[in-house]
């Protein structure tokens, strides 16, 4: 059972400021069904460019529903520079505090913010942008939003970026790189990498065999996590042809990243000059 | 406010009768039943008496019958000491829907190298079989595949499995945890080699568990350093617990007609009414084939976390598939190994009775369950209006 806070109980029986604002000056989004929860928000300015009415909708579990309550509440009444101001930090603070594996939930609350002062400002992009690289491919975190946490919040380990930002709490395969962001942002030395052992010359036959086992060894468990797996098509020279199944084959992130996922892993165990493409089978 | 628990998968009740029975061994007959004396050695036809009930439950003999810590040892014990025993680093067959202490016990042998098969089930929840036959090869040594699932209660057909895995040559393990009590098992018809079961889903109070083992059944101890339990798992026999374990057993068996008729009475109830007040719902996993107190249903757009929050709020217990209630960020895996979409997988909510839930416990859960789903939706950003 979780520790929540009074406020956070109550913000989540009685949420504040709850529905669709119809004709509203700037609407964010951000989250998806798949990710466990979302977060739709809408405000609208008075005249003299201050927040008069801002309404949401979550879909999430209790401290979701109760961070998006508690953003309404703290942005009501700003001016659009003070509002982009507000860090997940505030709304967690406003709640008398978050439980750690829980902190994403505010995180979230702040980027529906950015996104729909985005969306007042420039017109365009409803949607919380992916901005930057996907580090994280089961939940669509990307460089750039793990090191804006990293530094709002002062994250020193992996498992507080995971409660922030939820990467690396899927499959677990990008938390080495996590730690490395933690390391540049934080500025201390990042620890030099055990050499890599030298790519041998592989014969054709030693390099199917070597992308077989990688797939079966590193990969087919990450997508299993997901319901999903893979299939080997077939290897022409430096091309890995494969088709993805199960849950991956939908998954909103298959075209940009589950490739991206492979042929990283293939190219850190079998060859530098891999390229994965998808075949539909 | 009253408690209304409708979460007997996770646990149970402590019955009244087997609190009773513990009782003298805390007070009166504390003695260790190894010892020469006789306040000591009295003890042991106690146990002796408990195994021959546990044992009876599911008619083995009583010396098949192995006392563990819990339900979770039960399962290390079996899969480590059957693939101790096979020696070498045999292959291992499994489903993906298994509780964690079977999952995670062949993932940890893989580490140490050990192929696994992970059996996929269809969006019911169930195996093919087919699937099984051509998994298991020549170095075989355990296959273990629960008998009815804790999330969905749905119930896989262990009498054929073991025939095929039998016939294979490789030892059957069966997690039981969840089926024992709620319906007839028998050794004797089904030839599994090791069964699994806990106290705690039975009746008696967390940490007590056993471990049916075959005759002839070659299985390595977990747990070394004394003679108890014919050297198969050393430590002082715990005999309150023990005592407890058997009462729970014999009591079993005259609640099984009570589990198959008035609350599978109740669970069906429970399930039409939500089925027939709640739009945008469905059942998890196959409904014919499924233990008789559990029902697992997905509410769309909404989270299950939210769902048992503001249940709790009426002193309604029960438990959810969703990410949020684990501290993991997905979904349960079963949920994700049947397919299940995200949109209602994150919704999911079981519900599991037992013999001591009425049907004003129904009628409270429907009672309460169309409100908080509205006003759960209302706050969704999925649900148009």
């Amino acid at each position: 059972m979780w520790d929540y806070t009074d406020k956070v109980k109550d913000h989540f029986k009685n949420p504040r400021n709850v529905g669709l604002i119809p004709d509203a000056d700037g609407v964010g989004e951000v989250g998806s069904l798949a990710c466990g929860d979302a977060l739709k928000l809408t405000f609208k300015l008075d005249k003299t460019g201050r927040i008069a009415e801002v309404k949401f909708q979550t879909f999430g579990c209790a401290s979701a529903i109760a961070s998006s309550s508690a953003l309404t509440e703290i942005v009501k009444g700003m001016t659009l520079d003070e509002a982009a101001k507000v860090t997940n930090q505030d709304i967690a603070e406003f709640l008398g505090g978050l439980p750690e594996q829980k902190m994403h939930c505010s995180v979230m609350g702040r980027e529906a913010l950015e996104a729909a002062i985005d969306n007042y400002r420039t017109g365009k992009k409803v949607k919380h942008e992916l901005a930057g690289r996907v580090v994280c491919t089961c939940f669509g975190v990307t460089e750039t939003e793990i090191e804006r946490v990293i530094r709002d919040n002062k994250l020193t380990t992996v498992e507080q970026v995971t409660n922030y930002t939820k990467a690396g709490g899927g499959c677990g395969g990008c938390k080495g790189e996590i730690e490395k962001i933690i390391a540049r942002v934080r500025g201390t030395a990042v620890q030099p990498p055990p050499p890599a052992p030298a790519k041998k010359l592989l014969t054709n036959l030693q390099k199917i065999k070597l992308i077989e086992e990688t797939i079966e060894k590193n990969i087919q468990p990450m997508l299993r996590q997901d319901g999903g797996s893979l299939d080997l098509i077939d290897v022409q020279a430096n091309r890995v042809l494969v088709s993805f199944r199960g849950t991956c084959a939908q998954c909103r992130m298959a075209e940009v990243t589950m490739k991206d996922v492979v042929q990283a892993q293939l190219r850190e165990f079998v060859s530098d000059d891999l390229i994965v493409e998808e075949v539909k089978p | 406010m009253k408690n209304i628990y409708l979460d007997n998968n996770a646990t149970t009740r402590v019955a009244p009768e087997v609190r009773d029975a513990m009782m003298p061994f805390f007070d009166e007959f504390w003695g260790n039943p190894s010892s020469m004396h006789t306040f000591g050695g009295q003890v042991k036809k106690y146990i002796d008496q408990a195994r021959e009930q546990v044992a009876e439950l599911i008619n083995a003999d009583p010396s098949e019958i192995v006392f563990t810590s819990c339900g979770s040892e039960s399962d290390n014990m079996a899969i480590h000491g059957a693939v101790e025993a096979a020696g070498g680093k045999p292959h291992i067959i499994t489903t993906r829907v298994e509780h964690p202490a079977v999952l995670a016990v062949c993932q940890y042998l893989q580490t140490r190298g050990c192929s696994v098969t992970e059996l996929g089930v269809d969006s019911q929840g169930r195996l093919d079989l087919d699937e099984l036959k051509k998994a298991l090869r020549p170095d075989t040594a355990i296959v273990s595949i629960m008998w009815a699932n804790n999330e969905t209660g749905v119930i896989f057909p262990i009498d054929e499995i073991s025939e095929i895995v039998k016939n294979a040559g490789a030892v059957m393990h069966t997690d039981a945890v969840q089926i024992i009590g709620k319906f007839p098992v028998d050794v004797k018809k089904t030839p599994v080699d090791l069964l699994a079961l806990s106290g705690h889903k039975l009746h008696t109070p967390k940490g007590i568990g056993a471990l049916y083992i075959r005759k002839g059944t070659r299985i390595n101890p977990l747990i070394l350093g004394g003679h108890q339990e014919g050297g198969k798992r050393a430590g002082t026999e715990n005999v309150p617990y023990i005592v407890g374990l058997g009462k729970a057993c014999e009591l079993a068996a005259n609640f099984i007609k009570d589990e198959n008729t008035r609350v599978k009475s109740l669970r069906d109830r429970l399930e039409k009414g939500i089925l027939d007040s709640c739009p945008d719902v469905r059942v998890n996993g196959n409904r014919e084939h499924r233990l008789p107190n559990t029902t697992n249903i997905s509410f769309e757009y909404i989270e299950g976390e939210s769902i048992l929050l503001m249940l709790d709020e009426f002193g309604i217990a029960a438990s959810s598939g969703s990410a949020c209630t684990s501290g993991s960020l997905e979904p349960s895996h079963v949920m994700r190994a049947m397919g299940v979409p995200f949109t209602a997988a994150h919704g999911s909510i079981r519900f599991s009775l037992s013999r001591y839930s009425t049907e004003d416990d129904v009628t409270a859960v429907l009672e309460h369950i169309p409100a908080i789903v509205n006003r759960l939706r209302e706050l969704s950003p999925f649900v148009q209006k």
